[in-house]
């Protein structure tokens, strides 16, 4: 992975920051608008001694990577809205058999084949709930081609530290808007490798007892130590069980490990908010024209401060709330019927204070859009 | 290395019914793999969901038990990051045919050195009975009250057009056979299938009025006749054993170390 600049799309810097995280394998299916990432890793991952497979489908691909990451190897797919869909059921097994994973999804408009081409942030709750059952999931995003390169090494990082599959929730607008990337020197950003058992030949390795800190050290398919992975509720040695302990203490297990570390998870960026009474929390490629509004905003005197996410899921519901606490309103925006706002709504104090400003047409929602809305609710023009 | 090192003891007695033609199936693999020699650290075995994805338990090779017909996809990757290690994937004929029929044939077209073992009940037997795609018309099941009226694949052609480079049926009757194609399945350099006719007396056998396993067992006897036989030429009806397919054409790993060289040169 040389470092340097680049004048590249969201899209091509998730590729190289997968490559500098160290990714060994892809699996994918095209689909627009995440397509340049399967034809860019086609011809990159063979050059570093890595493998690429256009697989049949999406349904196929998920599997393949999770295939691919239990031989040892780091390993992501890259999808939009109806593959993702497709993916739910392998993406649900990652999380089960905690596979260490990567899956990139830039959003389009939905539902079904929706929008092929426009952009659109409704794919927030499905990357949230999209499996079934109960669980927790980590989901990362990015509001400039540079962040996409630095969140999507974060995204490795997490699958590997929290034994995970993650997801990059993009957007069509940052996957296709070109700008300046600068890849930094190898190791200039902490890149973690995968923990691995220190059990000898020979010795009882359980792959699915946890350390006290939580944490599973894996052991390579191909390696030493010969165990069980499923899907099904299972044991230490990962054999199905029904126990309902077991059952019990396996569920707790795979949503504590996230959900008790929401903080140290939540990525975000903060924009004047020291002193703010308007607040304006927003991602991904509404977040830029937000930042555009509280800019504007503050050339006029008036108080406005934007608090950026890029970490979706788990809800870093402990920093909304305190840095909505100083605030007279919250505005969330976003380009769906309110996903994030609801989540917002539900972390404050005061969610009347709350309102959503959002666009679903599959235009790029602008600062005009913003501050039209805004106006209404402050009851004044500025 | 004897069979019994590459089972794991302390899951036994495993859960097929009595009379289940799957551990027969898992015994040949077995016994394959012994006479073979493989390392059981080099031994992958990936399997799906159903009665037949359950012999992965049991065996005491690194495994996977993964999603319903999903299981050559989760083997394309471990194969293609591990092209060392052998990977066997037994299946059932709904994991194979049905909701794992796309992953199916793209792992035949794609020659990629993975061995399926297809045991071919005919019958849902996990879920209490359902037709299959290998049921074919007429057949009673619990979703098919009034007979089948779904025609059946033929397992074998579908692989065969599919692009398998190594193609084999024999029975759960025929034991023996059973293990020396096993074993020239894992031999050959490409994507193997072995087609297994197996009985599952508790659900097809019971709804079809078939008899007991034994009884079934010997239908495997008398319905089918080796390749090239005077059996199979005096009597068409019969179903043919044997290898169907054997040739080589280039291997999906090996070619992707091509396409490494190209790139890195």
């Amino acid at each position: 992975m040389k470092s340097g600049e680049y004048f590249v799309q969201g899209n091509e810097a998730c590729v190289r920051g997968a490559l500098y995280a160290g990714l060994k394998f892809f699996a994918g299916y095209p689909i627009t608008p995440s397509t340049e990432m399967a034809e860019l890793l086609s011809e990159k991952l063979p050059q570093c001694g890595g493998h690429f497979v256009q697989m049949e489908d999406e349904l196929a691909s998920m599997c393949a990577i999770i295939g691919a990451s239990v031989t040892g190897n780091k390993a992501m797919t890259a999808t939009s809205g109806p593959g993702f869909s497709l993916m739910q059921e392998a993406l649900g097994y990652a999380v089960m058999a905690e596979i260490p994973c990567v899956v990139a999804s830039v959003q389009r408009g939905g539902p079904s084949t929706g929008l092929a081409t426009k952009v659109a942030q409704g794919d927030v709750n499905q990357a949230r709930w999209g499996t079934h059952g109960e669980h927790s999931i980590i989901a990362l995003t990015a509001s400039s081609v540079q962040d996409v390169f630095f969140m999507t090494v974060e995204a490795f990082n997490m699958a590997e530290t929290y034994r995970t599959p993650v997801i990059l929730l993009f957007d069509e607008v940052i996957g296709h808007m070109r700008e300046k990337l600068t890849v930094p020197e190898e190791g200039q950003i902490p890149v973690v490798s995968r923990l691995r058992t220190s059990v000898r030949q020979g010795v009882n390795y359980h792959p699915y007892l946890p350390r006290e800190d939580g944490r599973l050290p894996m052991s390579d398919f191909g390696g030493v130590h010969r165990y069980n992975v499923t899907g099904l509720y299972h044991d230490i040695w990962g054999f199905p069980t029904e126990k309902p302990e077991a059952v019990e203490r396996l569920l707790y297990h795979l949503v504590e490990k996230i959900e008790t570390k929401s903080d140290e998870i939540a990525r975000f960026k903060e924009y004047y908010m020291d002193d703010a009474k308007l607040v304006f929390i927003s991602y991904g490629s509404s977040a830029r024209s937000a930042l555009h509004l509280v800019t504007t905003l503050r050339g006029k005197g008036i108080r406005a401060g934007l608090l950026e996410l890029q970490t979706l899921w788990p809800f870093p519901a402990n920093l909304v709330r305190s840095r909505a606490e100083q605030a007279r309103h919250v505005y969330v925006v976003e380009m769906n019927m309110g996903q994030v706002c609801a989540q917002v709504r539900q972390a404050v104090a005061r969610p009347d204070d709350v309102f959503l400003i959002n666009r679903v047409d599959g235009q790029l929602i602008t600062p005009t859009d913003i501050g039209r809305v805004m106006r209404v609710v402050e009851g004044r023009a500025f | 290395m004897a069979v019994k090192d590459f089972i794991r003891e302390r899951f036994f007695p495993h859960l097929w019914c009595p009379g289940c033609g799957h551990g027969m199936t898992l015994n040949a693999m077995l016994h394959a793999f012994d006479e073979l020699n493989i390392p059981p650290c080099s031994l992958v075995m990936v399997s799906g969901i159903g009665c037949s994805a359950r012999i992965s338990g049991y065996v005491n090779v690194h495994t996977m038990h993964t999603l319903h017909g999903r299981a050559l996809a989760f083997a394309t990757g471990i194969k293609l990051a591990r092209p060392d290690l052998h990977v066997v994937v037994p299946m059932g004929d709904g994991d194979a045919t049905a909701i794992g029929g796309n992953h199916f044939i793209h792992a035949a077209r794609r020659n990629i050195d993975i061995t399926a073992i297809l045991m071919n009940n005919r019958i849902y037997g996990m879920t209490g009975g359902q037709y299959s795609p290998m049921s074919g018309r007429g057949i009673k099941a619990t979703t098919a009250p009034y007979g089948n009226i779904d025609r059946d694949f033929d397992a074998v052609k579908l692989a065969e057009g599919a692009g398998a480079t190594f193609v084999a049926r024999t029975t759960t009757f025929h034991v023996r056979e059973l293990t020396a194609l096993i074993k020239k399945a894992i031999q050959h350099k490409g994507f193997s299938v072995v087609e297994v006719m197996s009985q599952c007396p508790t659900y097809f056998g019971r709804k079809n009025h078939m008899g007991n396993a034994v009884d079934m067992l010997n239908m495997f006897r008398e319905n089918t006749a080796p390749l090239g036989s005077d059996a199979l030429a005096a009597h068409p009806s019969l179903t043919p054993r044997g290898v169907f397919v054997d040739r080589d054409e280039p291997e999906y790993c090996e070619s992707y170390e091509s396409i490494i060289q190209k790139a890195q040169g």
